[in-house]
């Protein structure tokens, strides 16, 4: 019986929606990795801007929309939620630091969500606020013209490079998602759980890759 | 003056229990609720007759001085726990585990508690198969039994090696499912220092709180004691550091007869000492023997060399080897019971074929069972243990042969109890090691778990209410009677002495010193002159004690040394009972070996027409000397041999 | 040997506590962990000084008593060791040694290495068991298990309950500990009976105790004594959200996901 009796989430129910928002986020991130890959196609940006453009207008587009910031919202509020939890959990600290072997990256999971999270204000300020015009664009680009946006951006070294680390990090964020999620969800299995593994980090390559793909191009071929 | 009677139902042996449980007076429900019970130890005896009190609805007061009931050393058992089930079908039954036990036991022990025991054990597995507890199994999801030393049938149930585990995890979750439902209380971390005997009964226990140094009261209509054994008397043992014989031992004091304290077990397959800061001697189950090949070498001068690291054991070539177990016992070889092994490998260590670099070892072989099974196979069968033997000597058993030494492992004597498990103190119970009942001179290996949960689970919970019933009017006891205050007084004055001794040497030192006077003349064998001379030495240990031991820390805190400093003191009066029985027990039976009687062929000598009889000591007072009384055994149903394992 | 030692002493549970410098010499590398300070606590107490408390008991590898942080990690360097199992000969000759007590909200200290770990009692007296009284059950054979299941049953059930996994934890989590138990039941059919009611209590008893939630770092299976999978965490995950998403009724007090 809860000895508190109070109406909250247990431990397990708070890491499940975070997992099940964290899997749902893998899956807008793969198609936001295919729109972006059409800004590689060599056509001034024409198919790029046709997806874009559907995806701007499409209305069910707009459901999945409030759904993705709900899906980051709860991603991140019980984050934070676990993480100030897991905190209190050991007031007192020890001394010497911790030499336990611990799965890649999977100690850095806060660490990497606050910093792909402040990519994530960047990239609103930079197109999604543009867009629905809470901020305006820069002067000679046109509010839903998102591809010159993006070549305007990449040609700026500083930005690319960012861009460039917070994929890295995003994809030691991601590399270990999968594989937790399917453990918190309960979805362990002596022969299956390794394939998982293998493709949480080949997801993570890949998402993580793919993007980044985009502002070496324009920097190293324009 | 003490009388002892065993009160064994006067019907024919196989209806005893049947009988007596047909007799037995009863509780009814909303008595029971009035009636308080303390039971002191979280064994696999104590856990189980706590969850079971607990259960039928008595208030139990359950002590432990570990942090958890789940450390009791019951957890440290490997092998596993007999019962006479019969599943193999391979001719066991009730009887013959009966049979098994009391030869094993070089015919000292009361027949009447060793057939009820026996006819108990089948329930034990079907309750702990109840409780989860993960028992190997076949493929056909049956249960799987192995054999052990000293039976001809396979009765033996066994959870890899980690059966006492898993049995008191077992014991232990059925207590905290009383804790849960408020019928079991639970103080961990309190050592039992004294029974309060209130107009000749007992009443209560006064105890130290470990952690705040504090003397409580607690007071109840019955108390049952389920201490475990005494085995760290030896100070090097397979005992956990804690275990202890204080409780029992002020219930000695308070009236409590102590039955054969001589008895001792000795397991043949421990790994040797390694040094002066050993603290502790680690146990390799007896299974080992099942493909292991003992021996030593046969020239004195092979020996000499791999003591002085010269030598390695692979490099001795068979001829010169001597697999003397199998040599003097061609029939069971390796196999014989462990006090026969025991006494081996000492009289070949002693004779100077011994190895290691202290030369107290012998070889326990494995070539030749890989070579007929394959490494696969040892390692599925032993992989644990050879692993726990690795990291411990750092040597690698598969290919250098294991050193193992005899190591006191377990007290066959204990408070002495009659059918009902009642000591003489009305009133005041003992069960599992605590007490002397079942298993004579010796035990066989995986009958101490069966004993532990017969006594726990099945038998305590009936008798005790045959003594509760009588009590129903009783109030609550309330721990303001003069004796508690007396008690209380007697711990605080005790403590303070302790802690004011203000010598200069440890307690360690004297436990360590007091171990090897045991070890030396009252250990795997003795002899008269050697136990009157051990009497002096511990008489000196004694005096010396009392005003040499140095305690640091405070009473009203969390202070081990004290806690150690008590236990000992109780182990030195021990010691000292130990070897006086030792020294009236004029033949050799079991455990107990006296070198004066033996076989022309060095093989024990009983001598049935005076010793068949369980001697139970009567504490006289501070300066006097012990009474010894005894409690004749009557063989009505067994015939007295000669063991033989030829 | 030789090592510089620096050891966590509390007076008790108010104290603040500090790490003090120890030297000891004349170390056997055959020594346990254990044996090593014993061998210290001699020295303090020759000195008149107070030994240095630390719980162990069997120092069999099995009690689960012993557990020390040392150097950054429980129970020390080796894997699948208990902290009494531990030889110096895993040490370095001059090695700086630090040994910590188990760290968690839930684990008071109540004096230099020993902590109050009754926190797990208390979970698995929320549930952790088969509800059957002694006597009156069937026949041992009439609950066949397959040998598979009673076999992981067998490495779940193997936990001695130190606590490592808490104390290895980034956030004391004791998912491992419960994991362990949750799945050594829920493995048989005997204990398929409370499956749904048994993991909802522990897990509630297990919040209200206030450690830590899991964060899939996996710190506990690499240090637990006995290596436990945390194959039983998932499976504890997935016993949960079934009990939670398929019981009928309600089971347990407060809590509603």
């Amino acid at each position: 019986m809860g000895a508190t009796g109070q109406k909250t989430f247990s431990s397990i129910a708070s890491k499940v929606l975070m997992a099940l928002a964290g899997v749902f986020l893998l899956v807008f991130l793969a198609v936001h990795l295919g729109i972006n890959m059409l800004l590689l196609v060599d056509d001034g940006g024409k198919s790029f801007s046709a997806a874009a453009g559907f995806m701007s207008s499409y209305p069910v587009i707009r459901i999945f929309e409030l759904a993705l910031f709900g899906g980051f919202l709860l991603h991140i509020v019980f984050g934070v939620i676990v993480s100030i939890r897991n905190r209190w959990s050991r007031p007192i600290r020890y001394q010497h630091k911790s030499r336990s072997e611990t799965a890649p990256f999977s100690k850095y999971m806060l660490h990497s969500g606050v910093v792909v999270l402040i990519f994530l204000a960047l990239h609103f300020i930079d197109f999604y606020f543009i867009k629905i015009g809470v901020v305006a664009p820069p002067p000679g680009i046109e509010r839903h013209d998102f591809y010159s946006r993006a070549v305007l951006l990449f040609s700026d070294t500083t930005y690319s490079a960012i861009y460039l680390v917070s994929f890295v990090v995003l994809g030691f964020h991601l590399n270990h998602a999968l594989q937790a999620a399917t453990q918190t969800l309960g979805l362990n299995h002596p022969r299956y759980t390794p394939l998982i593994n293998a493709a949480s980090t080949l997801y993570a390559i890949i998402i993580a890759g793919g993007f980044m793909a985009i502002p070496l191009r324009f920097t190293l071929f324009n | 003056m003490i009388k002892l009677n065993a009160n064994s139902p006067g019907v024919p042996l196989t209806d005893q229990w049947d009988a007596y449980k047909a007799g037995c007076k009863l509780v009814s429900p909303n008595n029971k609720r009035k009636l308080d019970i303390i039971v002191v130890g979280t064994g696999l005896a104590g856990a189980a007759a706590a969850a079971t009190l607990g259960q039928l609805g008595y208030n139990v007061k359950s002590f432990c001085y570990q942090d958890t009931p789940r450390r009791a050393h019951s957890i440290a058992a490997q092998g596993g726990i007999n019962a006479a089930k019969n599943y193999q079908n391979d001719g066991d039954n009730v009887f013959r585990l009966f049979y098994d036990t009391i030869k094993g036991g070089d015919y000292r022990s009361r027949e009447s508690n060793v057939y009820r025991l026996a006819s108990i054990s089948p329930e034990i597995i079907d309750l702990c198969v109840a409780q989860g507890v993960p028992f190997a199994r076949e493929y056909g999801g049956l249960l799987a039994n192995r054999s052990f030393g000293g039976a001809q049938v396979s009765r033996t149930f066994y959870a890899r090696g980690q059966t006492g585990q898993q049995l008191l995890i077992g014991a232990y979750s059925a207590m905290s499912r009383q804790i849960a439902a408020g019928t079991v209380k639970l103080y961990s971390r309190r050592d039992v220092l004294d029974i309060v005997v209130v107009d000749g009964k007992a009443r209560g226990i006064i105890a130290r709180n470990l952690v705040t140094g504090e003397i409580e009261r607690h007071a109840a209509h019955a108390v049952v004691l389920a201490t475990g054994g005494y085995g760290n008397v030896f100070y090097l043992s397979t005992n956990a550091m804690g275990s202890n014989v204080t409780p029992a031992w002020s219930a000695w004091k308070k009236g409590a007869a102590f039955a054969n304290p001589c008895f001792t077990q000795i397991h043949p397959t421990c790994i040797p000492v390694h040094g002066e800061f050993q603290s502790k001697l680690t146990l390799m189950s007896e299974s080992l023997r099942n493909d292991g090949r003992i021996w030593v070498p046969k020239e004195k001068s092979d020996a000499e060399l791999i003591r002085q690291k010269k030598l390695r054991p692979e490099q001795i070539h068979e001829s010169k080897r001597d697999y003397y177990l199998e040599r003097r016992y061609p029939a069971f070889g390796n196999l014989v019971p462990r006090d026969v092994a025991s006494r081996a490998a000492k009289e070949r260590c002693d004779a100077g074929y011994g190895v290691g670099s202290t030369g107290l070892a012998v070889y326990l072989d494995f070539s030749d069972a890989i070579e007929r099974l394959g490494r696969a196979e040892i390692s599925a069968r032993y992989g644990n243990l050879f692993q726990m033997y690795q990291r411990i000597v750092d040597d690698n058993p598969y290919r250098t042969p294991m050193m193992i030494y005899p190591a006191v492992h377990y007290t066959m004597g204990g408070l002495w109890v009659d059918y009902e498990l009642m000591t003489t103190v009305p009133g005041l119970y003992s069960i599992g090691e605590c007490n002397f009942s079942d298993h004579g001179a010796n035990r066989l290996g995986a009958s101490a778990l069966m004993q532990g949960l017969a006594d726990g689970y099945f038998v305590l919970p009936y008798t005790i209410s045959g003594y509760l019933s009588h009590e129903i009017n009783t109030p609550p006891i309330p721990t303001t009677l003069p004796e508690f205050h007396l008690a209380v007084r007697d711990v605080t004055d005790r403590l303070a002495r302790l802690k004011k001794s203000g010598g200069k040497e440890s307690v360690d030192h004297f436990h360590r010193r007091l171990g090897k006077i045991m070890w030396e003349h009252c250990g795997m064998s003795r002899n008269e002159e050697g136990l009157t001379k051990a009497l002096g030495l511990i008489a000196e240990l004694k005096a010396e004690f009392a005003s040499g031991v140095k305690i640091s820390g405070g009473l009203k805190e969390y202070n081990p040394e004290l806690e150690k400093a008590w236990r000992v003191q109780d182990f030195i009066e021990l010691g000292d009972l130990m070897v006086r029985d030792a020294l009236h027990r004029k033949e050799s039976c079991g455990g107990h070996f006296r070198e004066e009687y033996q076989t022309p062929d060095h093989e024990a000598l009983r001598n049935d027409d005076e010793f068949a009889y369980v001697a139970a000591w009567e504490h006289k007072g501070r300066d006097t000397a012990p009474e010894m009384h005894r409690e004749e055994l009557h063989f009505d149903t067994v015939k007295l041999t000669q063991r033989s394992y030829k | 040997m030789k090592f510089t030692l620096k050891i966590w002493r509390q007076k008790n549970a108010d104290d603040k506590g500090r790490l003090v410098s120890y030297m000891v010499d004349d170390i056997s590398p055959d020594s346990s962990f254990l044996e090593m300070l014993d061998q210290l606590n001699q020295q303090l107490i020759s000195r008149g000084e107070e030994p240095v408390a630390f719980d162990h008991d069997c120092r069999e590898g099995i009690c689960g008593a012993c557990g020390l942080y040392i150097n950054g990690r429980p129970h020390g360097p080796l894997k699948g060791t208990t902290t009494c199992q531990l030889h110096m000969r895993a040490f370095r000759n001059g090695e700086m040694i630090y040994i910590e007590p188990w760290r968690s909200g839930a684990f008071p200290v109540v004096r230099d290495l020993i902590v109050d770990r009754s926190a797990l009692d208390t979970i698995i007296q929320a549930g952790g068991y088969i509800s059957v009284n002694s006597g009156g059950v069937p026949d041992a054979n009439t609950i066949p298990v397959p040998k598979p299941n009673a076999d992981s049953a067998f490495d779940a059930a193997a936990c001695i309950g130190c606590g490592a996994c808490v104390a290895a934890c980034p956030n004391a989590s004791p998912m491992l500990f419960v994991g362990a138990k949750i799945s050594h039941l829920a493995l048989l059919p005997q204990g398929r009976i409370e499956a749904t009611r048994r993991v909802q209590q522990m897990v509630a008893e297990m919040d209200a105790l206030g450690f830590g939630f899991c964060s899939n770092t996996y710190a506990c299976q690499a240090e637990c004594p006995k290596e436990i999978s945390i194959a039983n965490i998932a499976r504890m995950n997935r016993e949960f959200l079934a009990a939670k998403l398929a019981a009928e009724k309600e089971q347990t007090g407060g809590f509603t996901i």
